[in-house]
Parts: C-alpha cells; sequence; structure tokens
C-alpha cells in the first residue's frame, strides 16, 4: 500500500490554491480548443509549452494535462452537436450522440458523454495509483506481433457490426488503409503514393479527413434536407443535466465494461481512439436491441466516451514509465518533460516521486474540475443548437475550413477537406459507411508497420502470431471477434431455411 | 554579457569575410523556428530549448514562433524551408537529414535550397545490449553476432535513417550480419530492447538513459574518438565517462557522430546568417544550454562558416558511402 501513501503524498503536492487555478483554466482553455475542430488537445499544448518553460514542472504538467482533460471533453461536444469530432477518439460518439442531438435530446447526449468520460477517467487512474509497477512490466512484454494482433482485435471486432453491407465496410476500410499509406513509410525508408505532390510528404491528416467527412458532409445533407435541424424545438433546462445524472446508474454494466476495455487499451498500445470503436462494437453486439444503435441511443454515447477516458488516462502510465508517448499529445508533454529537466522512464518514479504522484494527484482532481466545468456548460452549447440552422450552418463551415488550416497551417489541406466533404456526402447517399474510412486511416498505417516489423522478426513466417501465450490469446480472441457474425448469420439462416422448409 | 554578444558578432562578421558590422541585420518581424521532426523529438526538444533559452535571456525583440513539419521524416520541414526562398524569419531546426535525405529518397528540395547557419552540438551514438545480456563488452557481443550471421536483431529508427547506416558501418568494420528491424523511433527501440525483443541498439544517450537508469539496458562501447564527458553515476556507479570508445573495446569503427544544425532559406541576406550564427553562439554559451547538453549527454560543439561546410563535406561524403554499398540512394 505504499501507493496509497504515495498517493496522499501526491495530493498534498497537487491541492493547492495555485494549482486548482492552474487546473480551472487549463479545462477551460482545453474545452475551447477542443470545440474548433482542427485546433485540438495536441496544438493547444504546444502552444501552452513555452508559458510553462517559467513553472517548476508540477504546475506546469498540471495546466498541460487539465488543458488535454478539457479538449477531450470538447472534443466530444462537436461530436454530438454537429457530428464533426474533434479528436480521433470521439468519432464513436458521433454514432448515437448527434442522432440523440437531432432528436432533441443533446443536453441529455451531453450530460451522459460528459459523465461517463469522467467515470471511466477516474477508472483508469485508480489502475494507475494500484498497479503502476505491474503495469509497466507488462507493457514491456509487448512487442511487434502484440501491437499486431491489438490493432487486428479492433478491427475484428468492427468489421460486420453496421447495418452496412460488408462488402461496403471493406471498400471504406480499404480506402481508409490507402489513405493511411501516403507520406514516408518508416519500414521500407521510401516516400509512398505522393505522386511527387510536396504536399503530400507529411501523409493526409486524419483531422482534414473528419473536418471534411463528418463536418462538411453532413452539412450538404442538412442544406439538401431543407436546411432542418430538430434540435431546434428542444427545450434547454438545466435540471435536465441533473435528470440524466440519476439514470446514468441503471447503464452500471455497460460502463464498467466499457472502462475495462478502456483501461485494457490504455495499457496495451491500442489507445484511445481503438479503445473506443471497441467499446461501441461491444456495446451494440451484447446488447438485447442492437437495432436502436446509429438511432440515438444512450449506450452508444457511454460506452466509447468512457472508454476513450479510461484509455486516455490509462496511456499515461506507458508514457511516464517506459518513455513511449500513447498520443501525440502525450508526445508534446514528453518533450516538455525533457525540457523541464526530467527523464520519462522507468526510474522517474522512483528519482521524482513527487512529480509522478502530485500528477497523479491531479489526475483525480482534474478530471473531478473538468466534469464540473463541463456540465456547467452543456446548457450553453445545448442552446446552440436553437439558433436557426440558416445562421449556425454558414458559421459551422467557416469554423471547419479554419480547423482545416490551423491543424498544419497548410492551405492545401483546406481543398483537402472540401474533397473530403464530397466524399463524405457520397458516401452517405450510397450507404458507404464512413467509421470504417476513418478507423484504417487512424490505425492502419500502425497496424502495418507492427505487420511488417513483425514479418522482419520472424523472416516471413506467419508462426510469429502464435509464437507466445500473451499473442496467441490475443490472436485468438481477434479471429474469434471476426468469425462470430459470420457464423451468427450462417446459423440464422440453417434456422431460417428449416423454419421455412416446415411451414 | 554585452562582450560576447559584440565578440560574437565579430567573428560571424570575420567569417564570412568582413562584412561591415555596421548595420547588421537585426530581425523585425516574429521569428519562425521550423522543426523538422514532430513533437517531442530530438529535433523538436533542440529547437524549443534554444527558444526558452532566447525568450529567456531576451536575446532578440522578437517573438518565436516553434512550427512542427517532421512529415516524410523531416522532409516537409525542409521543403517548407525551400518555400521561403528569401525570408530571413524562417530558421530551420534540423539535424544531418538535411543533407542526406534527398540521396535516400525523391524528395522536393535539394540541400541548395538551404542556407547552413551553424551546428551546436553533436550527438553520440553508442552501441547498447540488454542488461542482463552475457556480454561484458563490445567485442564478446561482436564474436556472439559473427558466430551467427542473421541470428541477432537490431532496432533501430526508419530505414535508411542514422541507425540503419550506423549498423550498416559496423557490419563493414566488422563482417557481421544483423536482421535491422526499423521502428518509429528511437524511444520504440529503447523500450524493445529493455523488453528483449531485439539484441541490441545504436541509440543516442538521450533515448536510451532512462532504461539505463533502471538497469534494463547496458552501454558496451561510444562511437566516437573520445570518451564522452564525465557525468554523475547514472547505474551502479558508471557515468557516460566510464564507457569505453569503440576503439577502445576492439569494434573498429571509430567515430559517428550526428549534427544538430540550423538553416535558413536560400538567398537570404549574408547579414542575416552572420546575425543567426552569432545568436546561436549566444545560446551555445549560456549555461542553460551547456546543462541541456550535459544532461542529454550530447557534445557541445558551436561550427559556422567554414568550419561547418568542412563537417558537413565530410559527413556527407562518409554517408554516401554507405548508401551507395546498400543500394539505398534514389534513382
Amino acid at each position: 500500500m505504499d501507493n496509497i501513501a504515495n498517493l496522499m503524498h501526491g495530493f498534498s503536492v497537487a491541492l493547492t490554491t495555485h494549482h486548482l487555478l492552474l487546473m480551472m483554466a487549463g479545462v477551460l482553455l482545453g474545452v475551447l480548443v477542443g470545440v474548433l475542430p482542427g485546433l485540438g488537445a495536441p496544438n493547444g499544448v504546444s502552444l501552452l509549452l513555452p508559458l510553462t518553460f517559467s513553472m517548476d514542472p508540477v504546475s506546469a504538467i498540471i495546466l498541460l494535462t487539465s488543458l488535454y482533460w478539457g479538449a477531450l471533453f470538447g472534443g466530444s461536444t462537436t461530436s454530438i452537436l454537429f457530428n464533426i469530432p474533434g479528436e480521433p477518439s470521439s468519432v464513436a460518439t458521433t454514432f448515437d450522440g448527434h442522432p440523440m442531438a437531432k432528436q432533441g435530446k443533446a443536453t441529455e447526449a451531453l450530460s451522459f458523454a460528459f459523465l461517463s468520460a469522467g467515470f471511466g477517467a477516474l477508472a483508469g487512474v485508480i489502475l494507475i495509483t494500484l498497479l503502476s509497477g505491474w503495469v509497466a512490466k507488462f507493457a514491456l512484454r509487448f512487442s511487434s506481433p502484440e501491437y499486431f494482433a491489438v490493432y487486428f482485435m479492433t478491427f475484428a471486432s468492427f468489421i460486420g457490426l453496421g447495418g452496412a453491407s460488408p462488402f461496403k465496410t471493406v471498400v471504406s476500410m480499404a480506402i481508409g488503409f490507402a489513405l493511411a499509406t501516403i507520406g514516408m513509410d518508416s519500414v521500407s525508408g521510401n516516400v509512398r503514393l505522393t505522386f511527387e505532390f510536396d504536399v503530400l510528404l507529411a501523409g493526409v491528416s486524419f483531422l482534414i479527413a473528419v473536418i471534411g467527412l463528418f463536418g462538411i458532409g453532413e452539412l450538404l445533407l442538412t442544406m439538401e434536407e431543407g436546411l432542418k435541424f430538430d434540435g431546434v424545438a428542444a427545450k434547454v433546462r438545466v435540471s435536465d443535466v441533473l435528470r440524466t445524472a440519476v439514470k446514468l446508474p441503471r447503464y452500471w454494466l455497460a460502463l464498467l465494461r466499457s472502462s475495462l476495455i478502456g483501461i485494457w487499451m490504455g495499457i496495451t498500445p491500442g489507445g484511445p481512439t481503438a479503445a473506443s470503436f471497441m467499446s461501441y462494437a461491444m456495446a451494440k453486439r451484447s446488447s438485447r436491441n442492437p437495432a436502436k444503435f446509429g438511432k440515438g441511443e444512450p449506450e452508444g454515447v457511454i460506452a466509447p466516451e468512457t472508454a476513450d477516458h479510461a484509455a486516455g488516462s490509462a496511456a499515461m502510465l506507458p508514457m511516464l514509465a517506459l518513455g513511449i508517448p500513447g498520443s501525440a499529445t502525450a508526445a508534446v508533454m514528453m518533450g516538455g518533460l525533457m525540457i523541464w529537466g526530467l527523464n520519462p522512464g522507468p526510474t522517474l518514479f522512483t528519482d521524482r516521486p513527487d512529480f509522478v504522484w502530485g500528477l497523479i494527484a491531479s489526475m483525480y482532481l482534474g478530471n473531478v474540475v473538468a466534469v464540473v466545468v463541463v456540465l456547467a456548460t452543456v446548457p450553453l452549447f445545448a442552446s446552440i443548437l436553437r439558433i436557426p440552422f440558416s445562421i449556425i450552418g454558414p458559421i459551422i463551415v467557416v469554423i471547419c475550413f479554419i480547423g482545416a488550416f490551423t491543424a498544419a497551417s497548410k492551405e492545401f489541406d483546406i481543398w483537402l477537406a472540401l474533397v473530403f466533404g464530397l466524399v463524405g456526402y457520397l458516401f452517405k447517399k450510397l450507404d458507404y459507411p464512413i467509421a470504417p474510412l476513418v478507423l484504417a486511416m487512424v490505425i492502419g498505417d500502425k497496424a502495418e508497420d507492427a505487420f511488417r516489423q513483425s514479418m522482419i522478426f520472424s523472416q516471413g513466417s506467419l508462426s510469429i502470431f502464435w509464437s507466445n501465450p500473451l499473442v496467441s490469446t490475443l490472436m485468438t480472441i481477434g479471429v474469434a471477434l471476426l468469425v462470430m457474425p459470420v457464423i451468427g448469420s450462417v446459423a440464422r439462416r440453417l434456422r431460417g431455411t428449416k423454419a421455412t422448409s416446415t411451414v | 554579457m554585452k562582450t560576447i554578444a559584440i565578440s560574437a558578432a565579430f567573428a560571424g562578421a570575420l567569417a564570412l569575410g568582413g562584412i561591415g558590422a555596421a548595420q547588421a541585420w537585426e530581425p523585425t518581424k516574429p521569428i519562425e523556428f521550423v522543426v523538422t521532426s514532430g513533437a517531442g523529438g530530438g529535433t523538436d526538444n533542440f529547437a524549443r530549448i534554444i527558444q526558452s533559452i532566447i525568450t529567456k535571456h531576451k536575446f532578440t525583440e522578437q517573438p518565436i514562433v516553434v512550427v512542427n513539419k517532421g512529415g516524410g521524416s523531416g522532409a516537409e520541414g525542409y521543403v517548407y524551408g525551400k518555400g521561403g526562398k528569401g525570408d530571413p524569419n524562417r530558421v530551420i531546426f534540423g539535424t544531418n537529414n538535411a543533407y542526406l535525405l534527398p540521396y535516400v529518397a525523391k524528395l522536393g528540395y535539394k540541400v541548395s535550397d538551404l542556407t547552413p547557419v551553424a551546428a551546436l552540438a553533436l550527438d553520440e551514438f553508442l552501441l547498447w545490449v540488454k542488461g542482463d545480456a552475457p556480454y561484458a563488452d563490445a567485442k564478446s557481443y561482436i564474436e556472439a553476432v559473427k558466430a551467427k550471421p542473421m541470428g541477432f536483431k537490431m532496432g533501430g529508427s526508419q530505414s535508411k535513417d542514422t541507425d540503419q547506416t550506423l549498423t550498416s558501418m559496423i557490419q563493414d568494420a566488422t563482417g557481421v550480419k544483423w536482421i535491422y528491424v526499423p521502428f518509429q523511433g528511437g524511444s520504440a527501440a529503447a523500450v524493445q530492447l529493455a523488453g528483449g525483443h531485439i539484441d541490441s541498439n545504436v541509440n543516442n544517450p538521450n533515448e536510451n538513459i532512462g532504461q539505463w537508469k533502471a538497469g534494463q539496458v547496458k552501454p558496451l562501447c561510444v562511437f566516437s574518438p573520445v570518451r564522452l564527458a564525465k557525468s554523475d553515476a547514472v547505474f551502479e556507479g558508471k557515468g557516460w565517462g566510464d564507457i569505453p570508445t569503440c576503439k577502445e573495446a576492439g569494434l573498429p569503427l571509430e567515430t559517428f557522430q550526428m549534427p544538430r544544425t540550423v538553416w535558413l532559406p536560400a538567398d537570404v541576406p549574408a547579414d542575416a546568417v552572420t546575425y543567426y550564427a552569432g545568436l546561436l553562439e549566444k545560446v551555445s554559451k549560456t549555461p542553460e544550454w551547456q546543462e541541456f547538453v550535459q544532461r542529454t549527454a550530447q557534445t557541445a560543439k558551436f561550427m559556422k562558416g567554414a568550419e561547418l561546410a568542412d563537417f558537413v563535406a565530410k559527413d556527407e561524403a562518409a554517408n554516401k558511402k554507405v548508401f551507395e554499398n546498400e543500394g539505398w540512394v534514389a534513382k
């Protein structure tokens, strides 16, 4: 129980008025950058970084992590209200969050999202508190084959899920994979698919694709449907927030399952994006009425949000203990650690316990502060939907394009976002799902790298994916997830034919 | 501080053939620091520490904005530099990849699109094995690899980059052969070695220090003509200065170092180059910079003008030889 004592010491470091004020400031700034698509947490943290040079490391990391939490919450806000995910990990939140907002239940959707996100984050931090030593050792067992197995599990749980035909899902996923290969390939050291255009050297940013596919694509559809937005009719009452909070415990099973998935994906290198997608898929598969998913089912908001934040906070552990950044934001923060004179790595916990445990304590406090702050903003954000679409629509377009530009300060990205917008519109018209494309874009290149590294390890033999108990288990679960829907549908068909033959 | 500034300006002026120091160029707009790596990478730390030192000591009135353009393993940043032709407010931070990348991949810039300003440090490379590996020195490890060609795995950063180049040089010098596994970067290679998934890596000190402190990896030798500067003990009483050079340890490859370089776009006024060289020389003399170099176990070495050009020419030639031998040269 050394960890508990350390944590108490951490609280004594983190719990000062100065730090609480920093947390509030960080969360508010974070919500702001999270709400603006394209700006996002990594950019927000790098903008703030120079300010922290003169601060002591504990204050600095508290400010930056609070901004990170705030941005994660802000990202969910736009997912729900406008179908524009602010972060890769909040894509899955759009599936049911946005339909809820369209039905006039924006307050409920936002409150569910924030509360379950807070729950997930706390679950992640509790894990860090209790198991820090063990997790750091466990993560060392992961090499390329295990990485690939985790990504494979994510894809497997997602395929054959949505209402779309499997063929369309695979097409969408394949386009995502192709987009992910553009740019420098680290395994061969060559550039791919850039056709000697300099602008493509850095690859196609995920953010640009999301702004176009979701944001602009959605706007085009809304315009076609006659500039109507059903959320307009909704009344926004502060008491709705509280009423939703009371409803939350009813979803205890979803909360627990999603926290576990999130924590697992956070420790293994799957990360928050994979966690949220997988958690959504699992929620739908285990639900008694999966048909409701995608049409505004609260569990479809709770599952990805809980897992996203559980993974986000659990992923801080590998970063601190191993020095592997789990996300773009974590990478910026690690750069900060170096500048403040700290070396992330296994000995950070023993060298600078005040810093590590101060940070962990601030994760408890920061998330509580964040939930309170963002819940207070719910009525404000939900009211945005009451503004007539003819006014808010053009504003969203402007914000989308500003976001596309700020993501990497490249003019080319604005055109790219427009093209993605048209693609998104076509996809919806032709009933192709967008989510598999996004999933493949975000983790496709990582999966590819891991696969090819494994092949170098094994000199080309696939048996490496069954070479030790850990990777074998992961791969077997992945294969099972992949074939389960197929077996299910075959069984259903068999039963169906039997039924008709008896009639 | 003032005397240093003046002498630095003089030195800069002399190096460029005695340009009148009377109306020296000064930035009048915000300065853009272009980082040719992602956030958190070695080049990112290099640029941001310089930004923090300049800001702290108020070496310039102008604000400094850092932008990361690390796509295409840094090519994005250099292409962006090329796009700023004649713009003296765009300063590009990199390594030797500035002049090596165009060899191995077809990219949208040539080294002539950039103006060299200065190099501030040399990052060192070491041969590392797992902490509990049975090899006491570089020689016994190399013997083991020699006995089993393609039986050992060397991990490092992406293909055709410094780590694989060095691996290739060691192979040439000793006649061994590894399976080279490219990872996303040095930190991933460090963790893979700590976990025992690979047998060795050639990481920079800074990339492996966390694992060394914990005893998960151990250094066998450093690819430097002289030992590293003395430091506090890192693990079991041994510090950076106690690591033998590879030549001492019986590995016949003396030097492999990576310069931390600073560039401007082509066609900028010569005065601007002088100004930035002077500014960076001032930075290199601050205690904060010394502390950074020491903490990351790099070798402090400020180079500009002819000295820098000479270093670049030599480094380019040595690397080019490997690229040609390995057949990595693009087209």
